[in-house]
């Protein structure tokens, strides 16, 4: 193979070409993980018997004839809330491990391996998926491979982590108000964020109903478009799961941005950032020449709208375990979800009803641009067990700040991809590429142009 | 509201929907709640059209 880290797309082209066998992949895969896992804590568990087991079924089917799927002998982790076969699923929490195994697949892990691709374990998470830093109580902090002393952010941590660090080409997660991207930014990956319903989530454990996404991170574009497409699809099990038809993103990344209308967030989307922040949408401003800017309104009532919504959500789905066992929680949780099931209705049903006022001013942007560019995060990956944080001059709570930029977006459903930063020395950083509703399409063409500008890459970490 | 309030509000609220509020837990739990209470301003206070209804199954 032609790189020491080759991503998923050139590793299924090799294992069907017969040139490297998936069990060697797998294998090579798996001892990466045995190195380096205790330094950083991605995983949760590892499935070395069942994943070298499948890679051989991968070997032999080739070696009949068979097509293994376009992910053949491809090494894939996930967040330790999708459900595994013959697996607890963990969500993060101790309460959890009391659980049966799964005794079904999550839809999304059933279409990853029906195309081939090969399952090594799950990844660790913010308990419940209700954090940005992956400081989990339970199972330990996930590091930043970028630098041990930093998180890797969260909720997605661990599916993050191991990206950056090479040890698996694609993992997934979830993103509830920033939960994919976040992390991608700070560990220097990309991340995919789809449209609200368009990925069935059945079989993953949810955290806040209304906006609940899953969606995978990898190291190059083609990658992600991959597994989006091999995830699309409806799924009964999902209710809010679209029956829209597949659309293939894979083939329309060539296509280029010619034509397409791109505009760069301002107002709030420009301010309560570091310089470096800014200086990363800079970047793609300038290598897109982008002479447009786009005000996004309200943004700030939007953070708070989908705050409430995710507290009281996420609280009721725990009431039962909140009333009998609250000291079983993690304390990075514990009191949000308490106060989160004290909630008024009418705070909540508001912000359900503002949600609905601020999609319609957003589809009226929409109306007359194509893209939206705007940071993810407002700083770099801050230390493990930092409370506080100074952005732009103010001093700030980290938890809840780090999501400033994601959850105005994910509030209403929008397709985004954040882009990878890296920075000489530093710590990377990351871009969001937004587009209307379904429109997962153009947010990859465009950030395939700039992947072929060499203005976003996902190197591993040496 | 004062921080009096909210946990007065804090206490009969959790009394009326069964959650027992461990005295560890109560101070996390009213700062909190003081905290959703002040986000949650900022969207109270925004005028609604009537015809803005909450959509059960959201629809982007």
């Amino acid at each position: 193979m032609s790189q020491a880290y080759p991503d998923a797309t050139q590793i299924a082209e090799v294992v069907r070409g017969q040139e490297v066998s998936a069990k060697s992949i797998v294998a090579a895969a798996l001892s990466r993980i045995a190195a380096q896992n205790q330094r950083l804590n991605c995983f949760t568990t590892v499935m070395a018997d069942s994943a070298l087991a499948d890679a051989e079924r991968i070997d032999r089917e080739i070696a009949q004839g068979k097509d293994p799927g376009v992910l053949a002998g491809v090494p894939f982790a996930v967040k330790d809330l999708f459900d595994i076969a013959g697996i607890t699923t963990l969500a993060g929490s101790k309460i959890n491990a009391e659980n049966p195994p799964a005794t079904h697949d999550a839809t999304a892990v059933a279409r990853l391996r029906e195309a081939g691709a090969v399952l090594v374990g799950a990844l660790n998470m913010d308990e419940y998926a209700y954090g940005f830093v992956t400081e989990n109580r339970h199972y330990g902090a996930t590091h930043n491979p970028h630098d041990r002393t930093r998180v890797a952010g969260g909720s997605s941590g661990g599916s993050a982590a191991a990206v950056a660090a090479g040890l698996v080409p694609i993992t997934l997660g979830s993103d509830t108000n920033g939960s994919i991207r976040v992390p991608a930014a700070f560990c220097g990956i990309f991340g995919l964020k789809p449209t609200y319903g368009r990925l069935s989530r059945a079989g993953a454990v949810l955290f806040a109903g209304s906006f609940d996404h899953i969606g995978p991170f990898g190291r190059s574009v083609r990658d992600i478009a991959t597994v989006f497409d091999v995830l699309q699809g409806d799924d009964s099990a999902d209710r809010v799961c679209t029956n829209r038809p597949i659309e293939l993103c894979l083939p329309q990344l060539k296509l280029g941005i010619d034509g397409l209308r791109i505009a760069v967030a301002d107002d709030y989307f420009a301010t309560g950032a570091e310089p470096e922040a800014m200086d990363a949408v800079a970047k793609v401003v300038s290598a897109l020449r982008i002479k447009e800017s786009a005000t996004i309104p309200e943004p700030d009532r939007a953070r708070a709208a989908a705050f409430v919504i995710t507290a009281s959500e996420g609280a009721n789905l725990h009431l039962k375990d909140l009333r009998s066992r609250p000291q079983d929680f993690d304390v990075a949780t514990r009191d949000r979800f308490l106060a989160g099931a004290l909630i008024p209705a009418t705070w909540y049903i508001q912000a359900q009803r503002f949600r609905q006022w601020y999609r319609d001013r957003i589809r009226e942007i929409f109306q007359n641009i194509d893209i939206i560019i705007a940071p993810t995060t407002p700083c770099i990956a801050p230390p493990i067990g930092q409370e506080k944080m100074v952005i732009a001059g103010e001093e700030m709570l980290v938890r809840p700040n780090l999501g400033r930029f994601t959850q105005p977006l994910s509030f209403i459903g929008l397709p985004i991809v954040s882009v990878p930063i890296q920075r000489l020395g530093d710590m990377p950083l990351g871009v969001q590429i937004i587009a209307a509703p379904y429109n997962e399409a153009l947010v990859l063409r465009v950030a395939a142009v700039l992947e072929s500008q060499g203005i976003v890459t996902a190197p591993v970490v040496q | 509201m004062t921080n009096d309030k909210i946990a007065e509000y804090v206490d009969l609220m959790a009394k009326l929907i069964d959650l027992p509020l461990d005295p560890e837990h109560r101070p996390g739990v009213i700062a909190n709640m003081t905290r959703i209470a002040e986000i949650a301003q900022l969207v109270n206070e925004f005028p609604l059209p009537d015809e803005i209804e909450a959509a059960t199954v959201f629809q982007p």
